[in-house]
């Protein structure tokens, strides 16, 4: 079974992210990149699918600038076997992701997609669900549970209030959420030897696809600043500030 | 010996990365935790291993990663933001207890050893201390007496690092009887299940909890004489020296490590922390100790990376690794003791890692060379340089 794994460089979700000057973005430049944490946990789940015996090879992608190539190199050394790095300098969109992913599983017939449920920069949560309804594949979402037999993949999502079990047939895609499973670090040998492993590069007029926003930005900001509290004198005032000003219960 | 630099920057940078991550994920919130229970958790131990930790220096053709040194001393560093009682855990396979394999034994000690000690199956120590025999180490009197194909080793050597965990032992007897200083001394590697070797006790120590030394008591230990490092009696004091090297730039490096953790604690302390109205580190008196530490910290870390770059060209450098260990442990003394200052009362009560750390360092400038060897290593070393020029 071949598995195909898009992973996202991201602002590390570590960095404190500020906004930038013209409200056009946030700061990218010398600031530290790594792998969108949901795509870690999709790439965990591959590696154990494979240690387990039910997949034999595992292929991550990324789409974006030449540093992707890093976040490729970071899935390799947690047991990727190969890269695909579709390389492009344009801003990419979650619909042009998938037309992208698309046409690379119609190159490499992967029998699952599995990537994070969403990305911590832009938390869109829409490429998976995108691509699915581009190949016209069941898909499987927010996955915390994955188990595969014969042309099926049994699915617990999270869903509000509770867990989800579904049955879907392969090929498919499926997102992973959190509780999925804790990724491993990679070993510092495995690193070295990830520089060894094969990556692909292409562009997006290799594969076909036009890849034109969809969506214009129009004015990033920070979110806002959280006002100093008030003291209350008694419970009595406490009920009634909920009650009549933030009307919370 | 030569080593270029192995890693391209970007594999560099990822394994550095790797490294930092698991510090600050895995090890810094156990560090109560291991100081309070003196024991690093058995998982903890086994993420080291799967991570390659063991293996850093030793050669990647048994098993290792075969770091160069500038590339150990980038990642000891990494290391050195947390307890040092963490780093001690793999740190004598990386150092002091696999160095005198790597860098003098013979084809089958190397074959044999290096890839267990590389993987941590098995964990080496290194003994040259004894109760009578410290800086003055020339001077040892555990006695290694011929005997056919074997040697008979006697005596008694203490506070031996990871002594309670070791496999092996990379340990310093005196071969020849009748010359009492260095040249009769050789490097054995002594397996710990040998008939006659017994490990003592843990020593209680002021810190490093978690960390375990003890004594080494050998009588009448028969070890082959193929267990001599290199083959040939005599060298071992040699093969003490140039691993005393290569471990001297690992101690400033850890020392920059922790330097560098104690500077940041310091500073968010001193941003929250507020007298008179204002944040303790907008006077001008507790800024004189940021930017002291900060400076210090900052020659000490450029020290310890230009003498691994030259190492790693094959120069000679024992002056500079001796400065390199005393000016670096030195420094982190003063950086401890002003982070205590700048925490105040905080900074002396166990609830706050600063005390812990106040303690820890301590031990730094004395073992693997006191402050004081350090200083006759390179004034003795200047003055021969200056006798034969």
């Amino acid at each position: 079974m071949k598995l195909l794994v898009p992973v996202k460089r991201v602002i590390d979700y570590n960095v404190k992210v500020r906004v930038k000057s013209d409200n056009t973005g946030v700061e990218t430049s010398n600031v530290k990149m790594s792998m969108n944490p949901f795509d870690e946990i999709a790439v965990e789940e591959a590696v154990r699918m494979r240690e387990a015996g039910s997949a034999d090879e595992i292929i991550a992608v990324s789409l974006g600038v030449q540093q992707c190539q890093e976040t490729i190199r970071t899935a390799l050394a947690m047991g990727a076997d190969r890269g695909v790095h579709v390389k492009t300098d344009q801003e990419l969109q979650p619909l042009a992701v998938a037309k992208l992913l698309k046409a690379l599983v119609e190159k490499e017939s992967p029998d699952l997609v599995i990537l994070g449920k969403q990305a911590i920069d832009d938390d869109s949560n829409q490429t998976g669900q995108m691509l699915a309804a581009l190949l016209d594949w069941p898909q499987g979402t927010f996955a915390s549970g994955i188990e595969l037999s014969d042309g099926k993949a049994k699915v617990i999502r999270e869903v509000d209030g509770g867990l989800e079990t579904i049955e879907i047939n392969t090929p498919a895609v499926i997102s992973t959420d959190l509780r999925l499973n804790e990724p491993r670090y990679a070993s510092l040998p495995n690193i070295m030897k990830a520089k060894k492993k094969p990556i692909d590069e292409m562009s997006p007029e290799d594969l076909g696809v036009d890849i034109g926003p969809r969506l214009t930005t129009l004015k990033v900001e920070e979110p806002p600043k959280r006002e100093a509290g008030v003291m209350v004198e008694s419970v009595a005032e406490l009920v009634d500030k909920l009650k009549n000003e933030a009307k919370v219960i | 010996m030569v080593n270029f630099m192995a890693l391209d920057p970007e594999t560099l940078q990822q394994l550095l990365d790797t490294v930092r991550r698991f510090v600050r994920e895995r090890l810094v919130p156990l560090e109560a935790q291991v100081s309070e229970e003196d024991e690093v958790p058995g998982e903890i131990i086994e993420e080291m291993r799967e991570l390659g930790l063991f293996g850093l220096s030793i050669p990647e053709e048994y098993g290792g990663l075969g770091l160069s040194m500038f590339e150990e001393v980038l990642t000891v560093q990494e290391l050195g933001w947390t307890s040092p009682a963490f780093r001690s855990v793999f740190g004598t396979n990386v150092g002091i207890g696999s160095q005198g394999i790597v860098i003098d034994g013979t084809p089958e000690q190397k074959t044999y050893w290096l890839p267990k000690l590389a993987s941590g199956e098995t964990i080496a120590s290194f003994a040259l201390t004894e109760p009578e025999a410290g800086s003055d180490a020339g001077s040892l009197r555990t006695s290694a007496r011929r005997d056919g194909d074997n040697y008979v080793l006697n005596g008694t050597k203490r506070y031996i690092t990871n002594a309670p965990h070791a496999g092996i032992f990379t340990l310093m007897a005196r071969t020849n009887p009748d010359e009492p200083g260095a040249r009769g001394v050789s490097a054995f590697i002594v397996e710990r299940d040998t008939p006659g070797l017994s490990v003592g006790k843990h020593d209680r120590k002021m810190g490093q909890q978690g960390a375990h030394t003890a004594d080494v008591v050998l009588e009448d230990c028969v070890v082959p004489a193929g267990n001599i490092i290199g083959g040939t009696a005599g060298q071992g004091f040699k093969t003490a020296m140039k691993v005393l090297d290569r471990g001297r730039l690992h101690m400033g490096a850890i020392s920059v490590g922790i330097a560098e953790r104690l500077i940041d604690e310091c500073v968010r302390y001193a941003s929250e922390r507020q007298q008179f109205g204002k944040p303790i580190g907008e006077f001008q008196l507790v800024q004189a100790m940021l930017a002291d530490s900060r400076t210090e910290a900052y020659a000490a870390r450029t020290m310890v990376a230009d003498a691994a770059t030259r190492f790693d060209a094959g120069e000679n450098i024992a002056t500079e690794a001796a400065c390199c260990k005393y000016y670096a442990t030195e420094m982190v003394g003063r950086v401890a003791d002003r982070a205590v200052q700048i925490f105040g009362g905080a900074g002396y009560m166990a609830e706050y890692p600063i005390e812990r750390f106040y303690r820890d360092v301590r031990l730094l400038r004395i073992y693997e060379g006191t402050s004081q060897i350090q200083q006759i290593v390179i004034a003795r070393n200047m003055m021969r340089d200056a006798a034969q020029n």
